[in-house]
């Protein structure tokens, strides 16, 4: 158990309970549950790294419980009861300085100081739909919902938020345009907060501006936006809506710079990968895909059984370089030779068949390109 | 005998063909014609000198036969997807709590065509009710079934006089299909049918539902009936899937003999093809949809197929 956890990279919830890891390069998906105990009470609504490193992943369910997952031990180290199935589901999970902040969807926001039973309660209003944590300013958090506008909270200060955003002008016919706040995502690098809204709108927020409604609006499609990231390095928002429709906005002029294809049902869980230009999507058609954002392509497709509620991307390189090709092309360098040219070949040599060895391992899960060479065998 | 006969009849009819481009064609083409039946004679020739040495017959490709592998395709020992299964929207009809109970309904201001066939579907579906629809909003009718203890809605919707299309929708938080029907004939249409279909519970067969979304649409079907279909009856609603088209027939069957079973068509016939299913009851702008047909997605490859 513990080596297949030791080489996932990807961590998917699902909606009958099971946490799944995924290993992207030896392309196989694993599942860490016990199979005789599960109930659709323990669907996974929130999942969250527990620690700087990523060696613990906390799984939130829908009664209320907070299991932490050891990756390096491959099992389920602490359960922690963090309220009932009454108060809601599970919108955030976020940890600081060993306490866990926990929001649900009626509103109430708790943090769980490690030891003490007693917690600081924040009433972020009704109708939470998602709590973010800002990663540079760990106890900054921002909340949303329905007729719940975008804000952002200081834990140090939990009576009343430091931003509280206001609504848009009426429109064109003077009516009050509606409010939904879906998820929400902080700009690295500035004080920004871009959200996605129920109405097909992306926004973005400029705590310090004078003014509390959106800097930016941008809108895609005719329906609702479920998800949203923000890639490295880029001014540019990836969204994800309730019909399986990806694009890729920018957020200088709020225009579409493309769209991802292939899914087929909604976007429940979208995260981009901190270092490359990578973006993982799960959803309601039962899989897990990585999209390349440079070229837009398909890069792998994991069919993963049960309708997927949240992923989690580590920030380790996801792609082929497995340990064992690193430490052998070393070892040939270490033997030392004088002639360039000999070196050159035997190490290609050595790389073809390592990579050969490395696509013939046994697949439960078909990456692109092991679904062109089923095809060329069924032929 | 038949192609020597047409033969005769074009051979004729060439040489009286004044246009020299049009006489050109169909000459070619009887060309093509007799060139067909002497290769046909030729190869079986060939294979009847050869005897018992001759190779087996080639199975002529199918777009069925090719058809590219899903890997969404339910394994039946799948511990995970038994789970799924076991415990998704229709776990209540599949554990016995629930008996079905429909709703039919139509668009607004419907024809006749629709009314008859939706009055054919009352009675081929057992505790089925018809209702006019009257312009009333689904989302307020959704909660009023509930109440009622209706398990099922279905929306006829018209086109041009026509049926095209039909929601789906379980109740009370189950999935929404919702399916573009077309090719429908009504009972008058049909050629050589039986009596009407009696008040007896019909058997169900579904046909080649292989994938995890042809699962779910197989147990949609399924929970349309009841439980225990009765055999005195002898009628059979028959589900068939082949390319993602589904085509339903009614029939009602007799035993001849041990081998063999004599079956008249009764009621209506159309066929159904999956344009999205929905999670949660009908609810088209701000529901979230489990799978949505893609046209241009679909077209890249003609072999691959999601039911």
């Amino acid at each position: 158990m513990a080596d297949k956890s030791q080489v996932c990279s990807v961590w998917v919830g699902s909606e009958t309970g099971i946490l799944k890891g995924v290993s992207l390069s030896k392309k196989q998906a694993f599942n860490f549950c016990e199979m005789s105990c599960l109930s659709r009470d323990q669907e996974v609504c929130v999942l969250g790294w527990g620690d700087e490193h990523e060696t613990e992943v906390l799984v939130g369910s829908v009664n209320g419980t907070v299991k932490t997952f050891s990756t390096e031990k491959g099992i389920f180290t602490e359960t922690r009861q963090c309220g009932e199935s009454t108060q809601g589901r599970f919108t955030g999970i976020a940890v600081t300085d060993s306490a866990l902040i926990t929001c649900v969807e009626t509103g109430l926001l708790r943090v769980w100081k490690e030891g003490s039973t007693d917690t600081v309660e924040i009433n972020a209003g009704t109708n939470v739909c998602r709590m973010r944590q800002n990663p540079s300013q760990r106890n900054q958090v921002a909340t949303g919902g329905k007729e719940n506008g975008l804000k952002v909270w200081d834990l140090e200060r939990p009576e009343t938020p430091i931003f509280t955003s206001k609504n848009v002008r009426n429109d064109w016919l003077d009516l009050r345009v509606p409010e939904w706040v879906r998820d929400m995502s902080f700009i690295p690098d500035s004080d920004k907060i871009v959200t996605c809204t129920g109405h097909h709108q992306v926004r973005v927020y400029d705590p310090a501006s004078p003014q509390r409604r959106p800097v930016l609006e941008a809108h895609f499609g005719e329906y609702p936006l479920t998800a949203l990231s923000l890639p490295a390095n880029q001014d540019s928002v990836v969204v994800g809506n309730t019909h399986g429709e990806l694009a890729i906005l920018d957020l200088r002029k709020g225009l579409v710079r493309g769209c991802l294809k292939g899914l087929a049902g909604g976007v429940r869980g979208l995260q981009c990968h901190p270092s490359l230009p990578l973006v993982a999507t799960c959803g309601l058609d039962r899989f897990l895909r990585v999209h390349s954002l440079e070229d837009r392509s398909l890069q792998h497709k994991v069919y993963l059984k049960s309708r997927l509620n949240c992923v989690l991307l580590s920030s380790k390189d996801l792609e082929l370089s497995s340990s064992a090709v690193t430490g052998d092309v070393e070892e040939v360098k270490e033997e030392g030779g004088e002639v360039d040219e000999v070196w050159d070949t035997m190490e290609m040599i050595n790389d073809q068949a390592k990579k050969r060895a490395t696509d013939e391992e046994e697949a439960v899960v078909t990456g692109v390109e092991k679904t062109t060479k089923k095809r060329k065998v069924v032929k | 005998m038949k192609n020597v006969a047409a033969m005769e009849r074009s051979r004729l009819c060439v040489s009286e063909i004044k246009n020299k481009q049009r006489r050109h064609l169909m000459f070619m083409k009887l060309k093509q014609e007799k060139r067909k039946v002497a290769m046909k004679k030729k190869k079986k020739k060939e294979r009847d000198a050869l005897g018992d040495k001759a190779p087996p017959k080639e199975v002529p490709k199918t777009i069925e036969n090719q058809r590219v592998y899903d890997e969404t395709t339910v394994n039946p020992e799948d511990e995970e997807v038994a789970f799924d299964e076991g415990t998704d929207e229709f776990s209540a009809y599949f554990n016995r709590l629930t008996n079905p109970k429909v709703l039919i309904t139509t668009s607004d201001r419907p024809r006749g065509r629709t009314v008859r066939f939706c009055n054919q579907l009352a009675t081929v579906i057992p505790d089925a009710h018809v209702y006019y629809r009257r312009g009333l909003a689904l989302k307020k009718v959704i909660p009023q079934c509930i109440a009622r203890g209706f398990t099922y809605l279905m929306v006829i919707n018209e086109d041009r006089k026509v049926p095209n299309g039909m929601v789906l929708c379980h109740l009370p938080d189950g999935p929404t299909a919702h399916f573009k029907v077309s090719s429908v004939r009504l009972r008058k249409e049909m050629k050589r049918r039986g009596k009407d279909p009696t008040e007896h519970s019909p058997e169900v067969i579904l046909n080649n539902f292989t994938t995890r979304l042809g699962h779910s649409m197989g147990r949609l079907f399924a929970a349309l009936f009841p439980h225990d279909p009765q055999f005195v009856g002898r009628q059979v609603a028959t589900f068939h899937n082949q390319r993602d088209f589904i085509f339903f027939r009614f029939h009602r069957y007799i035993f001849k003999n041990e081998q063999r079973v004599g079956i008249q068509e009764l009621g209506p016939r159309f066929t159904l093809k999956l344009r999205s299913l929905q999670k949660g009851t009908f609810d088209s702008k701000f529901g979230e949809y489990e799978w949505v047909l893609k046209r241009h997605e679909n077209d890249v490859c003609r072999r691959r197929f999601n039911l």
